[in-house]
């Protein structure tokens, strides 16, 4: 016993002497260089910061802003994109990119509305089977990736272009009325309804939004799954030496990510009240929710990044879009500055992955 | 004595490149195999045929009298070898103890563990830091730090704990000590030994003679694909060694097979 705290004080004792050591080291840095190391260790400082800047000066410039009202409508408004954005979180990190969440999306919510109204079956099973499926989709997607190694921008380019017509086929181009839907499938729009503490309207789909992203915060930063999604990403073949079985990753990543865009159909009835197998999101999707993921500081070389920098940024994108609108300028303003904010996001990331060089 | 692993026929071609041809090789248990050869001779693939890493075309493996057949490293490492790899397989954006645990992390106890899969990241950094330490890597102040801020020597430093740390049957080191300093690779050495104390035999592969010599128990020389021949450091010079493995001379009983 008594040996044994001495060994553990004497191992204390050299700590203390080594962080001093680092201490020193660090005076020598630029205030620049310790910046550029604590946004290395904090990659969703940088659209926390751009967020937070951005509702101050809104904030200013329009006395609604800071309105109950108008916080829950850009949290409203950007629902469909943040669980999107949860799918493609997932599959950039892994140095991938899925161009077809939206198509999954649009898919899954046609397939749950259909299986309702052409074929009967009750609206609670309609959505297991538009989850299972929308899941399926996705790790065909894996399967293509991990398994036939293409690259993913060609294989998700794909399955987008054949799921969205799937889809018109399927659906023979035809929409499912909300109020039909409210008649005879009441869960199909779920996530539609809302709490309204004070008047101030929040729909349900925002608390789906938010508890995925903290459940996957939870999984990538804290279990061992995680742990593998970020490993592959970064360096595949040290991974698999390493003992990942990064095809199995892929996979399930690319399968997750279906299950998710699945949901965010399903949310999209919800929020829109009827089934659209023209819904922008379709073609919108993948955009949307690739810039989100970029602007929230989530590297496209994969293995650098959190979900929750992907939130704040489709925060962002909410906030100046709604902010500009309050403002009243011209629309494309929001495009423009958005636009300017992904190049500043991949530029603050390359100069981030230089500090290991 | 009955080796714990073998190699018989090995065959490994990478396109029109021939890396083992007809390959032998055999560890006695407690024993520390020093492979040699030249760049490209095939030592790396070598080790990777028995450590899964790569699959042989051709040939059979044997661990402890088995006829074993790995497809992953993962399946190795659980038959209980453990490799540090020329390119040590790292993870750069993540932490050392992620790094060291990469593959088979620790859960917390309890509920946290076994339903919400919740990583014990305490026991694991303990564990972590305390294997850094026993190879004397004191300048690592941060076991959270992500590897690529560590330097070569230090990532290596940190790829040999992580091996000697894990590995139960066999431990293999491919040049282990290139990127170390003076002081680092006596540590190594050191370390080297202390498995081999523990009873864990040894496959090194590395170019430095000296440091050949004053380890091995017996010298694998690699040549062209195949073992060339097994001599015992006491019977044989560093230039016999180096003459061998280059081709200047042959070893007695040895023709140069066409
Ligand atoms: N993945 C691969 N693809 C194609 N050829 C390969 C591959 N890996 C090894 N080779 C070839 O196989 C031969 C043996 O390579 P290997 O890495 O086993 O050599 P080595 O003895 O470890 O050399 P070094 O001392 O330089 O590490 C070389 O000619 C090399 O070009
Ligand atoms: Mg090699």
């Amino acid at each position: 016993m008594a040996t044994d705290a001495k060994a553990a004080t004497s191992y204390e004792e050299g700590l203390k002497g080594a962080s001093e050591k680092v201490a020193e080291f660090r005076e020598d840095r630029s205030p620049l260089k310790r910046v550029q190391h604590w946004l290395h260790q904090t990659p969703s400082a940088v659209p926390m910061i751009v967020l937070i800047v951005a509702i101050i000066i809104f904030g200013f410039l329009s006395e609604n802003f800071f309105k109950a009202g108008t916080l829950s409508t850009i949290l409203q408004q950007i629902a469909i994109v943040g669980i999107l954005g949860c799918a493609q979180t997932l599959v950039v990190l892994t140095a991938g990119i899925d161009l077809s969440v939206g198509a999954i999306a649009v898919f899954s919510s046609v397939l749950m509305g259909q299986a309702t109204f052409r074929y009967g079956i009750p609206a609670e099973l309609s959505i297991v089977i538009g989850l299972i499926l929308g899941t399926a989709m996705g790790a065909v997607n894996g399967l293509l990736i991990a398994k036939m190694k293409l690259p993913p921008f060609i294989a998700t380019l794909g399955t987008w272009q054949i799921l969205l017509a799937s889809n018109f086929i399927f659906s023979a181009n035809e929409t499912i009325r909300s109020s039909d839907i409210e008649e005879k499938a009441r869960a199909l729009q779920f996530w539609g309804g809302s709490i309204q503490p004070g008047g101030v309207k929040i729909l349900y789909a925002v608390f789906l939004m938010i508890v995925l992203v903290a459940i996957m915060s939870y999984v990538l930063r804290s279990t061992a799954w995680g742990r593998h999604v970020y490993a592959t990403g970064d360096d595949p073949q040290a991974a698999e030496l390493a003992g990942v079985p990064t095809k199995n990753v892929l996979i399930q990543v690319y399968a997750l990510a279906g299950f998710f865009c699945a949901i965010a159909g399903w949310v999209m009835i919800g929020r829109f009240g009827s089934v659209s197998p023209t819904a922008s999101t379709g073609q919108l999707g993948n955009i949307q929710s690739i810039t989100a993921v970029v602007i929230g500081g989530i590297s496209l070389f994969g293995g650098r990044g959190s979900i929750v920098g992907m939130f704040f940024g489709a925060l962002i994108v909410g906030v100046f879009e709604m902010g500009l609108r309050l403002v009243g300028t011209d629309p494309q303003w929001t495009f423009f500055l958005i636009g300017v904010l992904i190049i500043f996001a991949v530029a603050v990331d390359q100069w981030i992955r230089k500090v290991a060089g | 004595m009955e080796p714990i692993l073998t190699g018989r026929n090995l065959v490994k071609r990478y396109g029109k490149v021939t890396a083992l041809d007809n390959c032998d090789f055999d560890l006695y248990p407690g024993e520390i195999l020093a492979v040699i050869g030249d760049n490209g001779a095939g030592k790396s693939t070598l080790i990777k045929a028995v450590s899964g890493a790569v699959i042989p075309d051709e040939g059979e493996i044997t661990l402890e009298g088995r006829k074993i057949r790995f497809t992953n490293p993962i399946e190795a490492r659980q038959a209980g070898i453990e490799t540090v790899y020329q390119t040590l397989a790292m993870s750069p954006a993540l932490s050392i103890a992620d790094n060291i645990f990469m593959g088979r992390e620790l859960r917390k106890p309890g509920i946290m563990g076994s339903v919400f899969r919740q990583l014990d990241r305490a026991a694991m950094e303990k564990f972590a830091r305390a294997k850094l330490n026993e190879l004397g890597l004191m300048t690592i102040q941060n076991i959270n730090q992500a590897v690529e801020t560590l330097s070569g020597g230090q990532r290596q430093g940190v790829a040999v704990a992580r091996a000697a740390a894990f590995g139960s049957k066999v431990v293999i080191l491919d040049e282990p000590t290139a990127a170390l300093g003076v002081k680092e690779s006596r540590r190594v050495l050191e370390l080297i030994r202390d498995v081999r104390s523990r009873g864990i035999p040894i496959i090194l592969i590395s170019h430095n003679m000296p440091h050949v010599f004053e380890v091995a128990d017996r010298i694998h020389i690699h040549r062209l694909g195949k073992r060339l021949c097994v001599i015992n450091p006491k019977d044989y010079t560093m230039s016999d060694a180096v003459a061998f493995m280059t081709g200047a001379k042959l070893p007695e009983g040895v023709t140069e097979a066409a």
